[in-house]
């Protein structure tokens, strides 16, 4: 009586209320794909969008500032562009989009189908959406966040009722912020199983492609940093509406406590935006060289290194608090400290490069532009060390042309590479060279012309976030010259987009391998067949697909192996079947493939967390219940619907 | 619809739950995918808690505060027996865990509904301590220890009441007879998240309720 055995499966017989989506094309497929590749299209797509708005965003600060007491905004209208110009920089542009390529690429650089949680990724992508529509949806509902893209404490955390920040600025900011780190940590943890689980046979951790490998620190970096800023919006939160004294200096609390939490996610947060620019360009330098990468695990390591000093620079953002002399001394010798391993990155690179057969293809330029602007701005930044020099610069525009340099300069121009780099793989047709190019060049001398005289206006003392200046500080002409190369590189971005409709019309239609590829994503047809791989390939050494089509002869040169030798061995190594014992499932041609089923659950429970969110900004219990509504039932039927439908083998 | 209709006839069970695609690549770690999730979701939670537990050891000791201070407010006897039921939990997770293991669906059913009772219990110990302390005059916004202390122990009261729900539904699917011998996982993973609540009360009730001023 005690032991019988259950027969029924954990799944439900019938789908709760929703039939199962079934249509993995068109329109409506896009709602419900879980399809790793159509997800990053999503994230590119909506980062490119929120691009686009944080740069008219940027443009209308520039606008404000072209001369002394600008008139193009009022100060309010000031703080909310910056505040939301930096929020959806950050968030909504440069941690979306390495997702998107992190997405795409992840699996297919380990020779994989999809990754660990399809329906998981979904629900990610849908959460960062809905989280950037709702910080955006405040300029409808009572005010866009205002307080500064580090929501500083007090400023945002004492009540409305007082009045320092008119509106509900800081609530759509926090619970913004809060939703998309959800999006973000379940995409993270997603990476991390599907690299540490979801590897090709033979696909060793120290033969992962650099992009991957940098997406992999990326990624625990994200896990471990954004519970940290959740939990200080949640106290400002409650310190906001619930007069608790977090960072109530009237009540004892300490304002120092927000600006450590806030950098102790910040700081990490910078290296979360780098690290996959680093791995864009350590792809695409070796493959426009026709070299292997220059010390490969150097990279890596050094890559893991910087994940782990990232921890321990935070308070070099805070040196002008007054936190005494121990620990600027310690925090300025941190920050000097995480300099070498990036300097020995840029060294990396520069061997890559070194006495290669180099292509100046697009992807390249940027690439190459990647390195010089993230120098300098890894110059500017070693600056910040030095405690004394730091204190001066404090709060002025040197700091903006510090950070604009290595995210502008070092994360944009690596995405853009990766545009220009993999935009054949998925799409299946090239970008324009020629357009490519003056995307380039402009965007390289829109970008200095920008953010090169900040470096000095700083330095004369222009401070950051005034909305407007007087005449006579000798500030006036590098100001319109920054103006000017603010449009230079908005003309830069049209021009991309140009090329963007233009390849959709015109472009060249490409081949599985343009570039000459290193990593397996090259070896699939462009764009790749839902199931990505027919074989799960057998990787074989570091750089598997070049060493598929290229062998050494006797004097260490180059020879391309016999065409289709690549292909054959590769099916040989699969027939011999291996630890991956998928052999059963792979027949010709991906018949037979069991590929994970789309679902609606990931919308639906994504669509409830807004409602919380406006609950939380306008104190409204009633909001909650929908809210709940939606996520209870989305995720109970989530639990009890299979992965994959058993009969919807392809 | 061929497995569901095997289902309603009582056949073996032909669905399965993961896809082939992750059942192959589980040689990497050896650790199925979801349950590798959750630990990364754990190890995110240590950082969420540490910082609101950070934060009280901040202000504890903070001077010039008005208002009751811990050892004004504290019944450490009876969060003691809160907590021990709190612990004692864990036990029944693990018991529970084993039940399904064997296939002994009954006593699973017992020890996992047990466990959601003592979570339960706990709840109602917290909801009592926090009336007990508002009526002593202790607030969210009294003074600091209020503020850090409310929030960081409803916050993990919110993880124990999520908790709890898994646990009925869980309980729920077992009484429906569809949670099976192989799909032991399914109650590891619930166990991991359980025990993690049950660790991080006791860094809480450690640090805040038992290491004096």
């Amino acid at each position: 009586m005690s032991t019988f055995t259950e027969t029924r499966p954990l799944v439900l017989p019938r789908p709760l209320v929703l039939r199962r989506p079934k249509s993995t094309t068109g329109f409506w497929s896009w709602f419900t794909t879980v399809d790793h590749k159509k997800i990053a299209i999503l994230y590119g797509a909506t980062a490119l969008v929120f691009f686009v708005v944080g740069g008219i965003e940027a443009l209308l600060i520039r606008l404000q500032l072209a001369g002394p007491n600008g008139t193009v905004l009022t100060a309010s209208q000031y703080n909310t562009m910056f505040t939301m110009h930096g929020t959806t920089m950050v968030f909504l542009l440069g941690m979306p989009l390495a997702v998107a390529f992190g997405n795409y690429f992840i699996p297919l650089q380990i020779g994989a189908r999809d990754v660990a949680f399809p329906r998981l990724n979904m629900l990610g992508y849908w959460i960062v959406l809905f989280g950037g529509l709702f910080i955006y949806s405040g300029f409808l509902f009572g005010g866009a966040p205002n307080g500064g893209w580090f929501g500083y404490a007090p400023l945002t955390s004492t009540p409305m009722s007082v009045g320092v920040l008119p509106g509900h600025g800081p609530d759509f900011w926090l619970a913004g912020i809060v939703l998309l780190g959800i999006g973000s940590t379940s995409s993270a943890i997603n990476f991390i199983v599907t690299i540490i689980n979801m590897r090709a046979p033979g696909m060793t951790l120290m033969r992962m492609p650099v992009f991957t490998w940098m997406m992999f620190v990326v990624a625990f970096l994200t896990v471990f940093a954004m519970p940290i800023i959740t939990a200080a919006m949640i106290m400002v939160f409650f310190d906001r509406n619930f007069d608790t004294l977090f960072f109530n200096a009237a009540g004892g609390g300490d304002p120092l406590l927000y600006q450590h939490l806030f950098w102790l996610f910040g700081h990490p947060e910078v290296y979360i935006l780098i690290l996959p620019g680093m791995g864009i360009v350590s792809e695409v330098l070796p493959v426009f060289s026709r070299k292997p990468l220059f010390g490969y695990s150097v990279v890596v390591f050094s890559g893991i290194a910087i994940g782990f000093l990232g921890w321990g620079v935070w308070a070099h953002h805070m040196f002008a608090t007054g936190l005494g002399p121990v620990a600027i001394s310690a925090f300025g010798l941190s920050t000097m400290l995480i300099a070498v391993p990036t300097g020995v990155k840029i060294f990396n690179w520069l061997g890559t490069v070194y006495g290669g057969a180099v292509r100046l293809t697009t992807s390249m330029l940027f690439a190459l532009g990647f390195i010089a602007m993230f120098t300098l701005g890894g110059l500017s930044g070693v600056l910040h060390s030095i405690v004394v020099a730091d204190t001066q610069q404090t709060d002025t525009y040197f700091v903006v042309a510090h950070f604009h340099y290595v995210l502008f300069g070092g994360l944009v121009f690596g995405l853009f590479s990766g545009f220009y780099y993999w935009w054949p793989k998925i799409f299946g047709r090239m970008l324009n060279e020629r357009i490519g190019k003056w995307n380039f060049w402009l965007m390289l001398i829109g970008f200095n012309l920008t953010f090169f005289p900040m470096h000095i206006v700083g330095l004369v003392g222009m401070p950051r976030r005034t909305y407007t200046y007087e005449p006579g500080y000798g500030w006036d002409t590098l100001n319109f010259i920054e103006t000017i190369g603010a449009f230079v590189i908005a003309l830069s971005v049209f021009i991309f987009l140009v090329n963007i409709i233009y390849s959709t019309r015109r472009g060249a239609i490409a081949p599985s391998d343009p570039w000459d590829g290193r990593s397996l994503e090259w070896s699939i047809p462009s764009p790749p067949p839902e199931y990505n791989f027919a074989e799960i390939p057998h990787v074989e050494a570091r750089d598997d697909w070049w060493h598929r089509k290229y062998t050494e002869d006797a004097d260490g040169k180059l020879v391309r192996l016999p065409a289709g030798g690549a292909v054959e061995e590769a099916e040989a190594s699969v027939d011999t079947g291996g630890p991956d014992g998928n052999g059963a499932h792979d027949g010709h041609g991906g018949h037979g493939i069991h590929m994970p089923s789309p679902s609606f659950y990931p919308l639906i429970v994504a669509a409830g967390l807004p409602f919380l969110g406006y609950a939380a900004v306008f104190l409204n219990p009633w909001l909650v219940i929908p809210g709940l509504f939606l996520i209870t039932f989305g995720a109970y039927a989530w639990a009890l619907e299979p992965s994959a439908e058993p009969e919807a083998a392809h | 619809m061929a497995a569901v209709e095997q289902v309603e006839q009582g056949a073996p069970p032909a669905v399965p739950t993961e896809p082939a695609h992750t059942d192959a690549q589980a040689t990497h770690s050896g650790v199925i995918s979801p349950k590798l999730g959750m630990w990364l979701f754990l190890s995110s939670d240590c950082l969420f808690f540490g910082a609101f537990i950070a934060t009280f050891l901040l202000y504890r000791d903070r001077p010039g505060q008005k208002g009751p201070t811990p050892a004004d407010v504290f019944d450490i006897p009876f969060t003691s027996v809160t907590s021990f039921i709190l612990l004692m939990s864990s036990l029944t997770m693990v018991l529970a865990l084993a039940a399904i293991q064997r296939g002994d669906h009954r006593r699973f059913r017992t020890w996992i509904m047990a466990t959601a009772l003592f979570g339960a219990t706990f709840i109602g110990g917290q909801i009592f301590e926090f009336t007990q302390f508002t009526r002593e005059g202790l607030n969210l916004d009294t003074n600091l220890f209020g503020s850090s202390f409310f929030v960081l122990t409803g916050l993990h009261g919110a993880h124990v009441t999520v908790g709890i729900i898994w646990l009925l539904s869980l309980w729920g699917l077992s009484m429906q007879g569809r949670i099976g011998q192989h799909q032991s996982e399914a109650i590891e993973i619930a166990g991991l998240y359980w025990h993690f609540v049950d660790v991080v009360w006791i860094v809480i009730f450690t640090v805040i309720y038992l290491i004096p001023k």
